[in-house]
């Protein structure tokens, strides 16, 4: 079986654009959910509403895709109903940081067995391109025409302090490495995030000069600082920039996690 | 053998769920509700059941509707405040078709309210709170033992129509104490399976699709958007929508009156109280210290869908008197159906309508 075999082919064409980054996002979370030889009657995929949401809909499993901001929610009592169940969730900035910001939260804490990817491409991408919370301080969206003037939440850092087992962030240019962190996500029982910051062309890079798909790859090859280094600047005291996105594994332990399958 | 006990409204709810093979609560704590959630925190763990405190109610119906979607008969409970968050998961919920149970021990709004005071206010919530076009199934216990009965009652009603039902009681019945017969077993009639190769929302005969249960080799996509039957997204389709909606409403309503749930009393009467939840206990008591052929008595236990028929059960009827604790919500809806007088008989504030106040009105009539 490869990854593609995943794939709900009767739902083909997408509604993706082109040039969006959702579709190598769930590449390889199907390719990390591949590699862990699980089953597709067990395993069950679960989301809320925007573009990133709608990645269930393409995907064999069952399926939930449910409401703005509560995939959380509705796979907190999946798994627990059914800890057998193997649950996955897709999430997007605003779906998981804005209206389901409490929901996040509390599924960190509880640890609950859920391995959630979120494609965090900075912006309401579904509803056409309303900054988010975690739309860069600056950039321009429809509803910051003069640029964002509010800070944007790190989705990772929240993770760690809030209790998840595993954290790791990584973009759509990375694909071996979000893959590894994935399929790393997967396997660590409790609650897993992984944030793959994605380009959305049309409703962010349009309005943020980097007009074409290759700007924004580029943009996302380019401003980001691996963990290791920032680590290797720190021993050595050097200044850290505070202009760069920290890409790598934040944490991985084991704390006590609920809906674990015994 | 059946058991006699000395039990509160709330944990009779608790107690009835439990008969009949509930498995996962996920609530939050409400006043007058939380005895109902702090019983299931108890008993669920020792009977192979979840139970799990969730940060809103917003989350608690959330994962009630996760939880029935692995085959768990799943409920929540809650009032007013709480019951206002759920509702567009409620909407999720219908368009989901996912079986589920809502109780909601209503107590004085709007907002905060009265916390500790009952009421019937949410009566057109509960029909109408989510958005769009639906019909669901709404119980009313009157007594403790109607809690524990109708609170069973209703997880058979949601497996039957994969609807979600709500138990639609109050803060008088959920923390009054009385005797109550708890029977051997408890009827169940469980969802009814996805065949093998049929589409997972085709409505059956009764407009009913088979349960494709999570894990079970179904794929089945599940979606609130509008979709076809197979439950892909198709939310253009004007004629997919109405054929969707169209189903999902009368798949309830065209069996209102197979599903009726009441008592008559004296149906030759010519003024007739229709009553449900607590009001029901002023009207019996009023019966039993005089009675009077003259008077008589609708008692409803389902309120959705309205079984609109029963009101031509009283074929002397003159008058229709309808006391409520609320403004007159369900008393519109009795005016709806008949040509008669409807005499609503309202009541805020927390006091159930006095024998009393009953009396001297059926004594003021002409
Ligand atoms: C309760 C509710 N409020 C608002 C919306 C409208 N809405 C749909 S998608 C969306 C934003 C999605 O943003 P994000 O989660 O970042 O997903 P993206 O489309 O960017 O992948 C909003 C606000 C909704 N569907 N439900
Ligand atoms: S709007 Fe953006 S996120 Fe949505 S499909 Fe288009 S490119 Fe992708
Ligand atoms: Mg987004």
């Amino acid at each position: 079986m490869s990854f593609e075999d995943w794939f709900r082919e009767d739902r083909l064409p997408h509604i993706y654009c082109t040039g969006c980054g959702n579709g190598t996002v769930i590449n390889c979370t199907l390719e990390a959910v591949e590699q862990m030889g699980w089953a597709v009657d067990d395993t069950v995929f679960i989301s809320g509403i925007g573009c990133s949401s709608r990645a269930p809909g393409y995907i064999k499993t069952d399926s939930l895709h449910t409401t703005h901001g509560r995939a959380l929610a509705f796979a907190t009592g999946v798994k627990l109903a059914n800890p057998r169940l193997h649950v996955v969730v897709f999430t997007g900035d605003g779906d998981l940081a804005a209206i389901g910001g409490n929901h996040f939260i509390h599924a960190c804490r509880r640890n609950i067995d859920l391995t959630v990817v979120c494609m965090n491409n900075m912006i309401y991408g579904m509803t056409g391109g309303q900054g988010s919370p975690c739309t860069p301080v600056g950039a321009i969206s429809t509803t910051t025409p003069y640029g964002a003037a509010e800070p944007a939440f790190d989705l990772s850092e929240l993770a760690v302090t809030a209790g998840a087992n595993y954290v790791a962030r990584w973009t759509s240019y990375h694909v071996r490495e979000l893959t590894k962190a994935v399929q790393a996500g997967l396997e660590t029982p409790g609650f897993s995030f992984i944030e793959a910051l994605t380009q959305c062309p049309t409703a962010y890079g349009r309005r943020n000069k980097l007009r074409q798909v290759s700007d924004m790859i580029q943009y996302l090859r380019t401003n980001v600082i691996m963990v290791q280094k920032i680590q290797r600047m720190r021993e050595r005291g050097e200044p850290i920039p505070d202009d760069k996105i920290p890409v790598g594994e934040f944490v991985r332990r084991n704390r006590p996690a609920m809906g674990v399958q015994k | 053998m059946s058991k006699i006990e000395f039990m509160q409204g709330n944990t009779a709810c608790a107690e009835g769920a439990l008969a009949a093979g509930c498995r996962f609560f996920g609530g939050y704590p409400i006043t007058p509700s939380t005895e109902i959630a702090e019983h299931m925190a108890r008993r669920l763990p020792k009977t192979d059941g979840v139970f799990v405190q969730m940060e809103d109610e917003i989350a608690s119906i959330a994962a009630v509707i996760g939880a029935s979607w692995t085959g768990a008969r799943a409920m929540t409970a809650t009032s007013g405040p709480g019951f206002s968050l759920m509702m567009e998961n409620i909407g999720y919920a219908v368009m989901t078709e996912t079986p589920c149970v809502i109780v909601n021990i209503q107590r004085g709004g709007p907002s905060t309210g009265q916390p500790t005071m009952g009421a019937q206010g949410d009566m057109l919530q509960c029909r109408f709170g989510s958005h769009g076009d639906y019909s669901t199934i709404a119980l009313s216990p009157s007594s403790v033992q109607e809690m524990y009965d109708l609170t069973a009652k209703a997880f058979n009603l949601a497996d039957r129509f994969r609807v979600p039902v709500f138990v639609m009681s109050d803060e008088v019945i959920g923390h009054t104490r009385e005797r109550i017969t708890i029977p051997d077993r408890v009827e169940i009639v469980t969802r009814r399976p996805l065949e093998k190769g049929t589409l997972p929302f085709r409505g059956g005969d009764d407009g009913v699709p088979g349960f494709p249960e999570f894990g079970m080799g179904h794929g089945v996509h599940v979606t609130g958007l509008t979709h076809d039957e197979r439950g892909y997204p198709e939310a253009t389709d004007p004629h997919v929508h109405a054929a969707l909606v169209q189903r999902l409403v009368s798949k309830v309503e065209s069996a209102r009156h197979d599903i009726a749930d009441y008592e008559v009393v004296n149906p030759d009467a010519e003024t007739v109280f229709v009553t449900y939840g607590p009001p029901t206990r002023s009207v019996k008591q009023v019966m039993h210290d005089q009675p009077d052929e003259g008077v008589g008595h609708l008692h409803l236990r389902i309120v959705w869908p309205f079984p609109e028929r029963l009101l031509r059960l009283f074929t002397n009827a003159k008058t229709f008197i309808v006391p409520e604790m609320n403004m007159g919500q369900v008393a519109r809806e009795v005016e709806r159906h008949t040509d008669l007088p409807v005499i609503s008989v309202p009541k805020l504030g927390g006091e159930l309508h006095t024998p009393g106040e009953l009396r001297t009105l059926l004594e003021a009539r002409p």
